[in-house]
């Protein structure tokens, strides 16, 4: 048994998890070009919710705020880059390549920069009087919550909003008899691309040694007489971009968004951040793999378990690994 | 520290108590007895939410979840037995029962962790919950939710005192019919269900779970297993809300989605905690009946001041009642910020001042 844990931990330990649910799916599923699609479906899917989440942990670990009303960033990114589609409704139809990806880098950057903005706004103005003390800290972030999505609802409407994909991310193409959606490797890819970042920054760089520091020990990383209030601004500020960009690719995923989104999200982006564990990019990611994964297959094998998958996935791990699967915060 | 009440907030609670007593002969329409009933029930739950975020310091986003299994067990129960007072008494045990499994496998789960993650967890099987609901249409009904009849006592025709000639008797005006008997089911039962959480936090274990609030290191020091606790006081709430959830099913006669499980509900209870102030009972009584009298009469109010500024920009698009909740919202954030206490919490803060 001993023998079998090194062997397993020398592979990569828990990362083997999203490898083993695809094994024991490509043998229930039977038919390799289904399973294939839907893991690319899955790791699409799993890398938009990584988007989404890895602010939020990074964030609780960092400085021990939860913001619940991290949803209204994703919801905002979605309305802001389906607003900006529209408008260049134009450029997205065009033949030409140069103008299609004018038109979603104009989109993705509006969410983006809307995202900075909307948290700093919340750090200074929202979170910084409850600093420490949990229970005003939901509280508080919860009414704000209500209120981004109020004003969604008041500027955008309440009627489905439709979302223009550009013209050379519509189609899919083959692979032998496996076909996969152009959209969805996109989304992969970008996703694979911002957590390499992400990784880059925290690993290779001065900022990120200081940021991981302050997960792990905040009051020492301050004696030694570094600024962690602005450090932490700067992440939450991050964070919340990601979090639109997350929600600005999932409106072109979705291609019909309503202002319920964000809330509808929340939830999936809350267990994936419980699954990994609080305060950690790689936990993170592995959640949000398994998150996407999971959801795909058994809305495959078991459409009627679906809903309740995320939840019993995420009452399994927390019975084996009560603090995730790779937490960072003692 | 000890926690005196003000006056002025003991005053204002029998005041409420003595005019929802008294409700159906102050006022006799539809509506107004309507509102009443809500607010009874109303009082029983957000105490009930109390007990877990003001007295022991949980946060949990479940307690609609609950509320909507008393809603659901009376009501499935309802339609499928037809009235009677069999299926209430079957439907709101079965209530409980679910609440009380639910409760157990949450809290040992996640109580022992950190408060955030088992408000996390509670958010989530409470938006699993409501999924379900609307999933289930052959059980629950979908979307649609459930019509069905109470028990023949509360039907509007039945007679409780007639006269020699067989009409129903009237007092102060008011016609002694069903109708009247539901409402004081609704009373009794919430206020029987009121006293019972009373005696609760007057008893040793409200004192413990304070203790827990307060300071959870010592309280478990002293020798107090703060899990045991915290499951506990956790059940307690889940099967009050739940048999609320029962008495509100009977006199509402449909359970839906909207009415017994949606978020919306547990903003609302979220709302009047922290408008009556948390950690005191009574406090939930001055906060529900708040919010809920301005929930019926405040959006009559701003469409109808919306309308009077029809003629002006912005003003009309602002107070369409259509934008209720993000007023709540805000109104919501800036009293979190700087009454925490609440009207109970901050009146009483004052007295001891004075």
């Amino acid at each position: 048994m001993d023998k079998l844990n090194e062997t397993i931990d020398r592979l990569g330990g828990v990362y083997l998890l999203p490898v083993a649910v695809a094994a024991v799916c490509f043998v229930l599923i039977g038919a390799p070009s289904s399973w294939a699609t839907l893991t690319v479906a899955g790791l699409a899917m799993g890398m938009m919710i990584f988007l989404m989440a890895s602010g939020l942990s990074l964030v609780f670990g960092l400085m021990d705020v939860l913001n619940f009303g991290h949803s209204a960033f994703v919801s905002l990114g979605a309305f802001i880059a389906a607003s900006v589609l529209a408008s260049l409704g134009g450029w997205l139809g065009s033949p030409s390549l140069m103008l299609n990806i004018a038109a979603l880098v104009a989109a993705f950057g509006a969410a983006m920069i809307f995202g900075l903005i909307a948290g700093w706004f919340f750090e200074t103005v929202i979170i910084k009087p409850v600093y420490s003390d949990h229970l005003r800290q939901i509280l508080i972030t919860m009414g704000a919550l209500i209120v981004v999505e109020e004003l969604i609802l008041a500027i955008w409407g309440g009627t489905p909003f439709s979302v223009g994909r550009p013209a050379f991310l519509e189609g899919a193409f083959v692979i032998g008899d496996v076909t996969i959606e152009i959209y969805r490797f996109f989304a992969f890819m970008l996703g694979l691309i911002v957590y390499a970042g992400l990784y880059w920054v925290l690993n290779r760089t001065r900022l990120g040694l200081l940021i991981r520091a302050g997960v792990e020990n905040r009051e020492m990383v301050e004696a030694l007489g570094f600024r962690i209030d602005r450090l932490f601004i700067g992440v939450f500020m991050a964070g919340s971009a990601l979090a639109a960009l997350g929600g600005a690719m999932w409106a072109g995923y979705e291609t019909l968004i309503t202002p319920h989104l964000g809330a509808d999200m929340m939830i999936v982006v809350f267990i994936v951040v419980i699954i990994g564990g609080l305060g950690s990019v790689q936990g993170t990611l592995l959640g949000a793999i398994m998150v996407g994964l999971m959801s795909n297959y058994v809305g495959f094998l078991a459409p009627k378990l679906s809903l309740a998958s995320n939840m019993l996935l995420m009452m399994v791990i927390l019975l084996w690994r009560p603090n995730g699967l790779k937490p960072a915060v003692k | 520290m000890k926690n005196q009440t003000s006056p002025i907030v003991k005053l204002a609670v029998l005041a409420i108590a003595a005019a929802l007593l008294f409700w159906p002969f102050l006022f006799q329409d539809v509506r107004s007895i309507q509102v009443a009933a809500r607010i009874c029930v109303f009082i029983v739950l957000v105490a009930s939410y109390d007990l877990l975020i003001g007295y022991t310091g949980i946060v949990s986003f479940a307690h609609t979840m609950f509320f909507g299994f008393g809603s659901y067990g009376a009501a499935i129960a309802l339609d499928r037995m037809g009235a009677g007072w069999t299926p209430v008494l079957l439907g709101g045990l079965a209530g409980v029962a679910v609440s009380l499994v639910v409760a157990v496998a949450v809290g040992l789960l996640s109580l022992r962790v950190k408060a955030i993650f088992f408000a996390m967890i509670t958010l989530a099987a409470a938006s699993v919950a409501l999924v379900l609901a609307s999933q289930l249409s052959g059980l629950t009904g979908g979307e649609d939710g459930i019509t069905y009849r109470a028990p023949d006592l509360f039907k509007p025709a039945t007679k409780l005192l007639v006269d020699e000639e067989g009409k129903v008797v009237r007092w102060f005006g008011v016609r002694l019919n069903g109708k009247l008997a539901a409402y004081y089911f609704v009373f009794v039962s919430s206020l029987v269900l009121f006293l019972a959480m009373l005696r609760l936090v007057a008893s040793p274990i409200g004192t413990v779970l304070k203790a827990i609030r307060e300071n959870e290191a010592r309280a478990e020091a002293i020798g107090y297993r703060v899990v045991a606790y915290r499951t506990f006081v956790f059940c307690i709430a889940a099967v009050i809300a739940s048999l609320a959830g029962t008495v509100y099913a009977v006199w509402l006669k449909y359970t839906g989605p909207e009415t017994a499980l949606s978020f919306d509900i547990m903003i609302d209870i979220l709302l009047m905690v922290v408008i009556g102030g948390m950690g005191t009972m009574w406090g939930a009584v001055i906060g529900a009946t708040l919010m809920v009298l301005a929930q019926y009469y405040l959006r009559d109010l701003m469409g109808s001041a919306s309308e009077a500024l029809s003629g002006l920009p912005v003003l009309p698009d602002i107070l369409s009642p259509d934008r209720w909740l993000l007023w709540l919202g805000i109104v919501f954030i800036l009293l979190v910020y700087f009454f925490p206490k609440g009207i109970a919490g901050t009146l009483s803060a004052r007295g001891k001042g004075a």
